[in-house]
């Protein structure tokens, strides 16, 4: 197998010196391979991937093929796809085809990318470390006894496993940058409303974001180029002017002013892992940027307040699976009571009742003051941290995880450790910032991610910056040994 | 022991608009089960809301009408039940904020005048149809009428008695279809109303305990289910015992209420503001644009019948009770007929016809220009009031026929020639002395006996108004 990244594909594609049919039968193929080992797919369908691959072709030989025209791409299976299976993870959408596409792909369809499967996470992307999957965990290409990360985890460990160049993800409170960081690949969550969450698989609401997962800055910005933009389906969707991605990402970047936030470099991040981060940030001095420190003094609050409201919008977010209309229904119950609670009680695994219980807890008449609405003010407050703190500086960089990649089932049973993972990356998503994660090195040959957090909209210097480092380093080249194989 | 009634009402009213509140399926009732069910409607994941600003706008124009507060700034809220034709497991609804704020509803009952203070009115959606027994071993859902736009309008409990309480429904049904809101069809629950009832001691301040009877859809039985309500309450109360705060079904046959269920098993609805939707805003500007093409409202035309058109309280009533009646009036005083004459017959003549027949205004068979024309006939003195009740009888089976030539062949046409009615009038006098005699004494009734044996002589053909203004200076 071919380690090519999007861009290259691109351009192999538009200079005809290979056909979509070839990359993708050759991707199909080494998915065949790898992927009863990592288990990054849920769905793969090579029919419809090669039909669509087919097309491509021609629309290329007509000349009227776009930059991703023919370049496979691998779905998170959040996305509803017409046609397709979509399951989010679960077992309540074990049997669910999609009748219509999401924004996302629809997007992809259009500028004639292959779908080239539907990738796993963990069930309704709730999860750090795929594990909670109805359709089993994934492995980490680095460590096949270590977890991907979480929640778009399959779309991380597909792509670290050469299975596909890039594919879409969707973070809530780090489930694109933690699992970019384990897996050694470079992922961006966007501004909340920029891509639109038509069709996506609802979590929180107020919290979910889709983005790219890719190996290389450059071929997010290509991927963003695709997703980015208004939708009238989805009423948070934000009418941003259109933007090239790609356009400035060769600006050079001196005099770019970094901030360091205290409270991301304190007690409860790996030393090794800072180091990392430390000689990331030297790179950047290097490259002539200032660095300058800043507080986020509420980092501390970040993980209290999202479990109070994550869960308390997915409770309600999941009661449309009661086996009335769609999904899972339970074989044999008694009355309408009885359908839903043993519809439910089968078809939701443990994390997500925990969180549905929680959510319910904290609504519930006497209780919403004390959780939901305080949860709220303090969600202002970590807003308004980072708007001092983007006072002083143009980025703010950090880790993106505590720790490298941890080892399945280590934390599966200790819901609040596993809740720590996304220490770094929860405050971004409470605050609607675009946050990145780039390979920044490795700690016993398994990758770290560095975390770039940008002020709303400015995800083109994000990915400017992104690239400048990579153009310099060579950390998110690494392949995971016999990734190609 | 006396008590006072005390009752508040919420109504459900469906909002007139094309496509659903949410998304763009169509909102028309009557449709084959699920066939007007989108994805949004069935709830697939990944579905998100768009407000359709229609729905807003007729908010907008019940606030305006009801000289209501209109929210800057309201909130979607969720509330959050499960229920098979409830496909998202919540509603979409308003909770802390609503669109329309604190208004009020003047209403009459009779010759007394009362205002309903209301509350607040919020948009929301509404749910599907549940049918026990659609299909076999089990319950069929039609996600047809879910996402519909409903209007929650919330009173006061400022209502006293059944009659007060009919009349605010009427008026609210009245109103929202002259504003173009509501088609106001209750059989297909366009208009349902849940009535909060309670009693209190007479002359008490502290209020009874409440039971909401839930979705009534007449005003016959709106009055039915309170009063058996209210009767029940007293007896409970008078009894001993005491009331538990319930939600009640009326059920029309045996026109009892009866408990649904209590409110120890009420649903904890877990509101929360809705993030897939934004906080809905409304600029001044808006409001004053819809303010400027809304038609004319009901009470301010009532005012203006009696005051330009010096139409009584109850014929200007009658006249602005329904839209389309309105546009009837005007369209029959174009052509230049006695204002007072074309309300007496609109409310007295058509209606009893319509009703006789079934039908609104709208499909009268006589259109204003034809009973503008016959009214004309009475008000020039060609026909009589008799006369034209006969004629109206005629067009109404057949509006095509032409007045005129109608009144010649029917022979309808009144005597108007004066020497021909003084003629008539002298042979009455010369035979009937002892009247003339009767009335010269002061005897006014003799007058009008005379009168009766002129039109008599006439066969009827007499201008009466003529007769009346000869005789007297005859007599005189």
């Amino acid at each position: 197998m071919e380690d090519w990244s999007i861009k290259e594909l691109s351009s192999l594609l538009r200079e005809k010196k290979t056909s979509s049919v070839e990359i993708t039968t050759d991707y199909l193929q080494h998915i065949k391979k790898k992927n009863p080992e990592i288990n990054a797919f849920i769905t793969v369908d090579e029919n419809r991937s090669l039909a669509q691959a087919k097309l491509a072709d021609l629309k290329i030989q007509k000349g009227e093929g776009d930059v991703l025209t023919g370049v496979p791409i691998a779905q998170k299976d959040i996305f509803c796809a017409e046609d397709w299976l979509t399951t989010c993870g679960s077992k309540m959408l074990h049997n669910f085809i999609a009748p219509y596409d999401a924004t996302v792909v629809k997007k992809f369809n259009e500028v004639g990318a292959v779908n080239i499967g539907k990738t796993n996470m963990d069930e309704f992307a709730m999860g750090s470390s795929n594990e909670t999957s109805y359709f089993g965990g994934v492995k980490n290409p680095w460590d096949l006894t270590r977890v991907p990360g979480g929640s778009s985890g399959g779309s991380a460990a597909a792509i670290a496993a050469r299975m596909c160049p890039g594919a879409t993800a969707t973070d809530t409170g780090g489930s694109i940058r933690q699992p970019a960081s384990l897996c050694g690949l470079t992922g961006l969550k966007p501004t909340y409303g920029l891509v639109s969450r038509y069709g996506m698989i609802a979590f929180a609401s107020s919290l979910d974001q889709a983005g790219p997962m890719a190996k290389s800055s450059e071929d997010c910005a290509m991927m963003m180029n695709v997703m980015a933009g208004f939708d009238p389906k989805d009423s948070t969707s934000i009418d941003h002017k259109k933007e090239d991605y790609t356009k400035n990402i060769d600006q050079p970047i001196e005099g770019l002013k970094i901030g360091l936030p205290k409270e991301y470099f304190a007690d409860g991040l790996d030393s090794h892992v800072a180091k990392v981060i430390e000689s990331a940030i030297d790179q950047y001095k290097k490259l002539g940027a200032t660095i300058v420190d800043v507080s986020l003094p509420n980092t501390n609050l970040s993980i209290p307040v999202y479990y109070v409201l994550a869960p308390a919008e997915a409770s309600s977010n999941l009661s449309r699976y009661d086996g009335v209309r769609y999904g899972h229904r339970t074989s044999q119950y008694d009355d309408l009571m009885d359908m839903y609670c043993k519809t439910r009680q089968e078809g939701f695994g443990e994390e997500v009742k925990r969180r549905i219980l929680i959510g319910t807890y904290v609504l519930s008449a006497g209780y919403y003051d004390a959780y939901y609405l305080k949860a709220q003010q303090i969600r202002h407050l970590i807003s308004e941290d980072f708007k001092k703190a983007f006072q002083s500086c143009d980025l703010i960089m950090g880790p993106t995880a505590p720790s490298t990649a941890f080892k399945a089932n280590e934390k599966i049973d200790d819901p609040v450790t596993m809740y720590l993972q996304d220490i770094y990356t929860i405050a971004t998503n409470l605050a609607g910032l675009p946050g990145m994660s780039i390979p920044a090195g490795f700690v016993n040959k398994l990758p770290v991610g560095i975390q770039i957090i940008g002020n709303y909209f400015d995800e083109a210097r994000m990915l400017n910056v992104a690239h400048q480092f990579q153009k310099v380093t060579d950390w998110h080249k690494a392949i995971p040994e016999g990734a190609l194989s | 022991m006396s008590w006072d009634v005390v009752i508040g009402i919420e109504t459900h009213v469906q909002l007139q608009t094309k496509t659903k509140i949410f998304s763009g399926a169509s909102t028309a009732f009557g449709a084959e089960p699920n066939t007007q069910a989108c994805i949004l409607s069935i709830a697939l994941p990944g579905t998100l809301p768009v407000l359709n600003y229609e729905a807003v706008q007729c908010a907008i124009k019940f606030g305006l009408a009801t000289n209501a507060e209109i929210a800057s700034r309201s909130i979607f809220a969720r509330k959050n039940y499960f229920y098979p034709d409830l496909p998202k497991g919540y509603q979409i609804s308003q909770y802390e904020l609503p669109v329309v704020g604190k208004g009020s509803l003047e209403i009459e009952i009779g010759d007394i005048k009362k205002t309903v203070r209301i509350t607040r009115a919020h948009l929301e959606e509404d749910a599907g149809k549940s049918s026990h027994g659609a299909v076999q071993n089990g319950t069929g859902i039609d996600l047809n009428r879910a996402g519909t736009p409903l209007l929650e309008i919330v009173s006061e409990p400022d209502m006293t008695s059944a009659a007060e309480a009919v009349a605010y429904a009427k008026k609210l049904h009245e109103l929202v279809q002259w504003i173009g809101i509501c088609d106001g069809n209750m059989q297909e629950g366009s208009f349902r109303c849940d009535i909060n009832v309670s009693v209190k001691r007479a002359g008490t301040d502290k209020l009874g305990t409440r039971r909401e009877i839930k979705n009534l859809n007449s005003f016959k039985f709106i009055e039915q289910a309170i009063h058996a309500e209210t009767q029940w309450q007293i007896e409970m109360l008078e009894e001993g015992k005491t009331i538990q705060q319930a939600t009640v079904l009326f059920n029309p046959e045996t026109g009892e209420t009866r408990a649904m269920r209590s409110k120890e098993e009420a649903n904890d609805y877990r509101y929360f503001p809705d993030p897939d939707l934004l906080p809905l805003e409304i600029s001044d500007e808006k409001i004053n644009q819809i303010k400027e093409s809304m038609t004319e409202l009901p009470h301010l035309m009532k005012a203006r019948l009696e005051r330009d058109y010096q139409l009584s309280s109850y014929d200007a009533s009658g006249i602005t009770s329904d839209k389309h009646v309105a546009d009837y009036f005007f369209a029959t005083l174009k052509e230049g007929v006695e204002p007072k004459q074309i309300a007496n017959w609109i409310l007295g003549q058509l209606f009893s016809k319509l009703n006789e027949h079934n039908l609104s205004i709208e499909h009268s068979p006589i259109k204003p220009q034809v009973l503008s024309l016959l009214l004309k006939r009475i008000q020039d003195g060609t026909i009589s009031n008799n006369g034209a009740k006969q004629l109206f009888e005629k067009l109404w089976t057949n509006s095509d026929l032409e007045i005129d030539a109608l009144i010649e062949s029917e022979g309808l046409k009144q005597v108007s020639d004066s020497g021909l009615i003084e003629t008539m009038i002298d042979e009455v006098l010369k035979n009937n002395q002892t009247m003339v005699d009767e009335y010269r004494s002061g005897k006014e009734k003799a007058f009008n006996a005379l009168v009766g044996q002129i039109m008599k002589a006439s066969k009827g053909k007499a201008n009466p108004g003529q007769v009346n203004e000869l005789l007297r200076k005859k007599l005189s």
